[in-house]
């Protein structure tokens, strides 16, 4: 049962997340909302893995960029509507996660992380070889953006709305899944797998599980960022992209749900405000990782949780 | 009438050095059972190939006549094998009724809801008090795992192998680290214990196990050198020689 003080909590932030286009000013701001939730979906797909998993990744771009070039691929070449190329997009991808998954897990710890940062590379070197599919450097461009169910995404507002709506689910059925006994497993694989095993839980399996349900939603993020860009290049495979989605998890709070979203606004705005400002932006946000760790060690929402709940308590003290 | 567990002739080697050196036990149901040696007899390992954490290099493990030295450790458990580590292996992140949830839960098909919220099963939390009261940790049962003592978290683990509802319990060193207090209530404890549930234990105190066990086997470099009832193993030389002393 959700308690009255987080529901409140979460409509608070539903409503400030709803305002950000009444408030932005102009279109920039707006487009940038956009590209924070995308990346916020993409990160808490990662966080299934890395936060509650405990298994770091470093190819998780392999499903963001497969779904992204598969939806293109299929809307553009075999003329496939929006809808059923998301979809087949959407399956592809999570196929894709299935297999790779069986490859991933056969390591833990630093063999699965080189396994995944070789699979990962091995699709961003075919994005960039197999031409005659992916265009190779110049990507695939041209493709409009949907209206579902007749809402024109064309517009800033509109695509952040839709955007948001996605998130809102993405973040509601990760929620569901991170606290149901499944969610119990994954994390009792990730803290005590051997005696996961002899409590009599198929540890391999809940991992398995998890990397495919992973893989899903970095594919919707995939077809969300397709549909933004109008285009998909190698570089949404990338080693970077995968590096990024991992660095937004770790700053924000690995297995917290707020923690990606967080994370995804520090990255995506140090990346296009700040870097607008400050020449050296990546040393500034190299600065602020380095803060990061060494002050708050387990991510920005629980360390703000730990502050706040230190201050309250002296606050108490202090009243009394 | 089936014995809860047979072993036949199990090996394990390590670098080429034997640690279980073609052992066999017959262990039957309802039994309390006592392994004693010395360190690096191979106690620990043993239980490691009957529960599935190592596979055998040879021989048979049987549970209740099922041959099952093929089946991970999770199969084993399936099968009503519980067991605890000697050196305590739970989750630190949770609090003590947590850990028994997880318990429980890993015998249920409910262990793979991926949608429905575990805060809303009340009635594994209320199953998780039941087990907490019958080892004493009722009254702690919120208090994080991590705040626990480490008398309170030898408890827990019992509490977990205790919910998992066992047909075979393999108890690796229950009473390492305790004060005497402690020791006594953990006895009482597994004394408590019904005897649809066989016992295996590993223990190094000795007054406490012997009192415990009917039948003791005592381990030396990987092999049974003794076998027999409480004073069969007692008065028997070589026990006396390679663990009792003079």
């Amino acid at each position: 049962m959700i308690s009255p003080r987080v529901l409140a909590r979460l409509a608070a932030e539903a409503i400030a997340l709803a305002a950000v286009p009444l408030v932005a000013g102009n279109d920039y701001y707006v487009n940038l909302g956009s590209q924070v939730l995308i990346a916020a979906i993409f990160a808490m797909s990662l966080n299934i893995l890395v936060g509650y998993g405990g298994m770091t990744s470093l190819g998780h771009a392999a499903y963001l960029g497969v779904s992204a070039y598969a939806t293109a691929w299929l809307a553009q070449r075999m003329g496939m509507g929006p809808l059923a190329a998301g979809a087949c997009a959407l399956a592809i991808t999570t196929l894709l996660a299935a297999f790779y998954g069986v490859l991933a897990l056969r390591a833990s710890g630093l063999g699965f992380l080189m396994i995944t940062l070789a699979l990962g590379q091995i699709l961003w070197g075919l994005a960039y070889r197999w031409v005659a599919v992916t265009g190779g450097d110049n990507g695939l461009s041209g493709l409009a953006r949907p209206a579902p169910f007749g809402w024109d995404l064309g517009s800033a507002t509109a695509f952040y709305y839709f955007s948001l709506a996605v998130f809102g689910i993405a973040f509601a059925a990760i929620g569901l899944f991170v606290g149901s006994p499944f969610g119990a497993s994954l994390k009792g694989a990730r803290d005590q797998p051997r005696r996961m095993r002899a409590l009599g839980y198929n540890v391999w399996l809940i991992r398995w599980i998890s990397f495919v349900v992973s893989g899903f939603w970095g594919g919707v993020a995939g077809l969300l960022y397709v549909y933004y860009n109008n285009f998909i290049s190698p570089h949404a495979l990338s080693l970077t992209q995968s590096a990024e989605a991992l660095l937004m998890v770790i700053a924000g709070g690995p297995a917290t749900l707020l923690g990606p979203l967080v994370g995804a606004a520090l990255v995506i705005v140090m990346k296009n405000v700040v870097s607008a400002y400050v020449e050296r932006w990546t040393l500034l946000l190299g600065a602020v990782f380095v803060a990061i760790v060494i002050f708050l060690p387990d991510g920005l929402v629980p360390g703000a949780q730990r502050l706040w709940a230190r201050w309250a308590s002296r606050r108490g003290k202090g009243g009394r | 009438m089936t014995a809860a567990l047979s072993i036949a002739d199990l090996r394990k080697s390590f670098g080429g050095l034997p640690a279980t050196d073609g052992v066999s036990m017959e262990i039957a149901a309802g039994e309390r059972r006592l392994i004693i040696g010395p360190n690096g007899a191979g106690k620990t390992t043993l239980f490691n190939l009957i529960s599935g954490d190592l596979r055998a290099d040879s021989g048979s493990v049987r549970l209740f006549g099922e041959e099952v030295g093929h089946l991970r450790p999770d199969q084993r458990a399936q099968r009503g094998l519980a067991r605890t580590y000697q050196i305590i292996t739970l989750f630190p992140r949770n609090t003590i009724a947590e850990n028994v949830i997880l318990a429980m839960l890993g015998l249920t098909p409910s262990r793979w809801q991926p949608l429905l919220p575990l805060a809303r099963r009340r009635d594994l939390r209320e199953r998780a008090r039941e087990v907490l009261a019958r080892v004493g940790l009722e009254a702690v049962a919120d208090r994080p795992l991590a705040a626990a003592s480490y008398g309170e978290k030898r408890r827990a683990e019992i509490a977990m192998a205790l919910a998992q509802d066992p047909r075979l319990l393999l108890l690796d060193e229950p009473l390492a680290g305790l004060s005497m207090e402690e020791r006594k209530s953990v006895q009482a404890l597994l004394e408590a214990i019904p005897r649809d549930v066989t016992i295996v234990m590993i223990e190094h105190d000795t007054d406490a196990a012997l009192a415990f066990a009917e039948r003791i086997t005592v381990l030396h470099y990987g092999t049974v050198i003794v076998e027999g009832t409480r004073a069969e193993v007692v008065a028997h030389p070589r026990t006396r020689e390679v663990y009792l002393g003079a």
